[in-house]
């Protein structure tokens, strides 16, 4: 009886202080009086990897991403690299920070901006893109930039899973550039810039946490891009050797 | 030790004021020799704690009551007034939630909705009447607890006799322990949704099903779903964990004791965050004679399937001086729980292998709107043949006269043209069971991937099979008829009823007296344990007065269900999906119920309007 008349008691202070008392019971973090929309967090390296290449080129590559947010929005840093073991200099480095928001049952729309700091020159972008899972699983990426300049170029990433078992998977990517005006100072022209192609097999180790692999990955540059390349007395093809992990924590 | 047994004991005072009445009143008269039971009040102690779980594959930081998890059996008597003081040791807001429980709202232990939650290092102190009996179960409403192991078994003995009888009872309470925590599963889903399916379909699975039925169906079947981006392998979200029984792995078997000859009454409950069990006692018949707490007419099955949250009480007589395996595959089949029936200790029975893990079909999309019907071309019709009666089982069982085709909108209408409307409304729907052609059962699709079978090829419970013992209401019209679609996104993991998630809806309102027929339509490719709070669930099984009793009512995927609800307790309740993580992502509501007694309108201020999670 006591209980129900102290409850009582406590409605009625309840009812008086009923705007305050939410912010009062504020000092320990209440999980349990949600309505507020879940928020979630998550880190995944698709590609943590040594690379060697046909003609005794190393690399050290990643291609990683981090979110946090609801269903309604999240904030996703994507970060890409690709450094020269033995120059020690970065040949690519990407950072982009979008905003995501969902657009369809199983597309996002995001945008925001790409940072280009490799050894050479630096660009800024900014960053329209969708991305989502279209028909017969093809995990699809599709990104417009704009440097400050006013270049512009299209990238579309495209990635497929083969299940040989439920831990040993085979993931085939394909990813091309497309520039629609040429900006030399960083090596791109006008046109199919270029692609990677890389298939890697996988064998989910630790969860989807801890997944090593090995793989090959055929890199080519085309038209102008491969001119400039070949200017610079770089090559336009390269096959590589890869082994490394895909990691999501 | 000593605590705990201490906590489980009426207070001395209590016992001493109880001796005294007594001795008042076999002075009044001798009839009032029985009233001690009836006006007893037992005091209860709960201590919410960090424990460790030890499932024998691996051992986790987890969630318990008194030191352990599962806690313990909490043992009730029908017309016992209770207080149970909650003591939260955690560093983390807690709640208990009575399930199935008929009490006042404020008791019922729902954060935001029921009573704003126990805060660390207090004892909160529940009290309320016990008003029913039979097998229910306890758990946390906070966070994921539930799943960290924060749940415990409630038996309440009744005031009258059984319908039945045993010489001896066990609780078997399931769960599905994951070595990983409720928060990072959540998390982990939500970062990729088939985090946990370790069942999909391989390259291996696509050759089989080539040599089986050919090239051309294969290919197209596996475009047919690539195109929805649905997997047929999308039985159960979570994989990896250990079935517990009793708090006991596999390999740790937990045993009940017992002599030839005995009847035992198992009191299955299914604590699990997400898994559904098969549950069987090779050797055994089983006698139902409860679900969900609530008598029902006795039935003989080989075999029954759980849900999340439910409850089954059955009666086994082994006659045999040998041991028994109570054996409980997930729904899926990724996973398994089992125990031991024997007559001393250490005797152990073969343990099955695991059936084949289960596969959806398209008669499971059934509900799914906007379905591509073009690229369904290559499916096998002959599954989703709409022209045999038994075909129409899956959709609406009580009112066979004006079906309901509303969830059938994906499926191939053209073959249903022989279908006669008229001479259903007679059907035995017991009967429908044995129907040609593959198993069914009208609480699946018809074609339905997940139809359970027995595994010795005998008699599989359904939910047509159960018929109230003892109707609690009164049969009569509903006053209202309120519908609810079953809603997700699974490669998005949200999920949601009609289309909209717990913390963008409004709460359902209901008023004080009427009788609401909810409707289930499953739009999704899973199944959903819908639980209410406070008030029965009369599932309609097509037995009029009949009907069971419920308080979770499993919605398999593409179809339609009924259930009615005599809204005879005021206040705010919680209604949302018992699987962890889809109540979680937003397969929630709030239940509002409007007029009745004016003292507990009052009380209703308490609670903010917002908030509640499973």
């Amino acid at each position: 009886m006591s209980c129900i008349r102290s409850l009582a008691a406590v409605s009625f202070l309840a009812s008086i202080g009923f705007s305050t008392t939410v912010i009062a019971q504020e000092m320990i973090s209440d999980t349990t009086a949600r309505k507020q929309p879940l928020t979630a967090w998550g880190v995944q390296f698709e590609e943590f990897e040594y690379r060697y290449s046909d003609d005794d080129e190393e690399l050290g590559v990643w291609n990683a991403d981090a979110f946090y947010g609801t269903d309604e929005f999240k904030v996703r840093l994507l970060t890409t690299g690709e450094y020269e073991i033995e120059e020690q200099a970065y040949e690519t480095l990407e950072n982009q920070l979008v905003g995501q928001i969902p657009i369809s049952k199983f597309f996002d729309a995001k945008a925001g901006v790409r940072f280009d700091t490799p050894e050479g020159p630096d660009r800024t972008y900014a960053v329209l893109g969708v991305a989502g899972l279209a028909p017969q699983w093809f995990e699809v990426d599709a990104n417009l930039y704009v440097s400050k300049d006013g270049d512009s170029s299209a990238e579309i990433d495209a990635e497929y899973e083969l299940l040989f078992t439920n831990y040993w998977i085979l993931s085939a990517t394909l990813d091309a550039t497309v520039a629609f005006s040429e900006d030399e100072e960083v090596g791109v022209g006008k046109g199919l810039v270029s692609t990677e192609t890389g298939l890697r097999l996988r064998y989910d180790l630790i969860d989807r946490a801890f997944s090593p692999y090995v793989g090959v990955v055929h890199e080519r540059k085309y038209g102008d891009t491969a001119d400039l390349a070949k200017a610079e007395g770089g090559g336009t093809e390269d096959w590589f050797a890869v082994i490394g992990a895909r990691i999501a924590f | 030790m000593q605590g705990l047994v201490k906590a489980f004991q009426p207070s001395s005072n209590e016992v001493q004021l109880g001796i005294k009445q007594m001795k008042i009143r076999l002075l009044t008269g001798l009839l009032t020799l029985l009233m001690p039971a009836m006006v007893m009040a037992g005091e209860y102690g709960l201590t919410v704690d960090r424990v460790k779980i030890d499932t024998g594959d691996f051992v986790k930081e987890g969630i318990g009551y008194n030191g352990a998890s599962p806690g313990p059996v909490m043992r009730f008597k029908e017309g016992e007034n209770v207080r149970i003081n909650v003591t939260n040791n955690l560093d983390e807001m807690t709640s208990i939630h009575w399930h199935g429980l008929i009490l006042p709202f404020d008791q019922d232990g729902v954060p935001g909705i029921s009573f704003p939650g126990i805060k660390p290092g207090e004892t909160f102190t529940y009290e309320f009447p016990i008003q029913q009996a039979g097998t229910y179960w306890f758990h946390s409403h906070s966070g994921f607890q539930e799943p960290d192991g924060a749940y415990g078994a409630i038996v309440i003995e009744p005031e009258g006799r059984e319908p039945f009888r045993y010489d001896r009872e066990y609780v078997v309470q399931l769960t599905d322990k994951h070595p990983h925590s409720g928060d990072r599963i959540m998390r982990n889903l939500k970062m990729m949704s088939d985090y946990y399916n370790r069942e999909q379909q391989t390259v291996g699975e696509f050759f089989s099903d080539v040599s089986k039925n050919g090239l051309m169906n294969t290919v197209s079947d596996r475009m047919a779903w690539g195109s929805m981006r649905m997997m047929k392998a999308d039985v159960e979200d979570i994989h990896g964990f250990t079935g517990l029984i009793n708090g006991k792995g596999p390999s740790q078997n937990w045993t009940g004791i017992f002599e030839p000859g005995e009847r035992i009454r198992l009191r299955f409950i299914n604590s699990s965050a997400m898994t559904y069990f098969d549950i069987r006692i090779p050797g055994l018949d089983m006698t139902v004679v409860q679900a969900d707490g609530n008598n029902v007419q006795p039935v003989s099955v080989d075999e029954f399937r759980i849900g999340v949250a439910e409850t089954y009480d059955v009666i086994v007589r082994p006659k045999d001086e040998q041991a028994y395996t109570i054996f409980a595959e997930s729904m899926g089949r990724s996973g398994y729980a089992r125990a031991t029936l024997a007559p001393e200790e250490g005797m152990e029975a073969a343990v099955p292998q695991l059936r084949e893990a289960a596969r959806l079909t398209m008669a499971d999309m059934g509900g799914m709107p906007g379905m591509d019907h073009g690229s369904m071309a290559g499916m096998d019709h002959g599954n989703m043949d709409m022209g045999s009666s038994e075909g129409v089982s899956g959709m609406d069982h009580s009112n066979m006269g004006s079906m309901d085709h509303s969830n059938m909108k994906g499926m191939d209408h053209s073959n249903m043209k022989g279908m006669d409307h008229s001479d259903m409304s007679g059907m035995d729907h017991g009967s429908m069971a044995m129907g040609k052609g593959g198993p069914s059962d009208p609480f699946y699709a018809k074609g339905s991937g997940l139809v359970p079978t027995a595994a010795n090829g005998g008699k599989f419970l359904s939910y047509s099979d159960l018929k109230a013992q003892d109707p609690l209401y009164e049969d009569r019209e509903p006053t209202r008829e309120i519908e609810l679609r079953l809603t997700g996104n699974m490669e998005r993991y949200t999920w949601s009823i009609n289309g909209v998630k717990y913390e963008d809806a409004d709460p359902i309102r209901l008023k004080y007296g009427e009788r609401v027929r909810f409707k289930f339509v499953n739009e999704t490719m899973m199944t959903h344990p819908m639980h209410l709070h406070g008030m029965w669930s009369i599932l309609d099984v097509g037995a009029g007065q009949w009907n069971p009793i419920k308080h979770t009512v499993s919605v398999n995927p593409g179809t339609t269900v009924y259930m009615e609800t005599e809204v005879d307790e005021p206040g705010q309740w919680a209604f949302h999906c018992h699987l962890s993580y889809h109540a979680a992502a937003g397969m929630f509501r709030k239940v509002i119920v409007e007029g009745g007694p004016e003292s507990t309108q009052a009380k209703t201020g308490v609670v903010a309007e917002d908030g509640g999670e499973a």
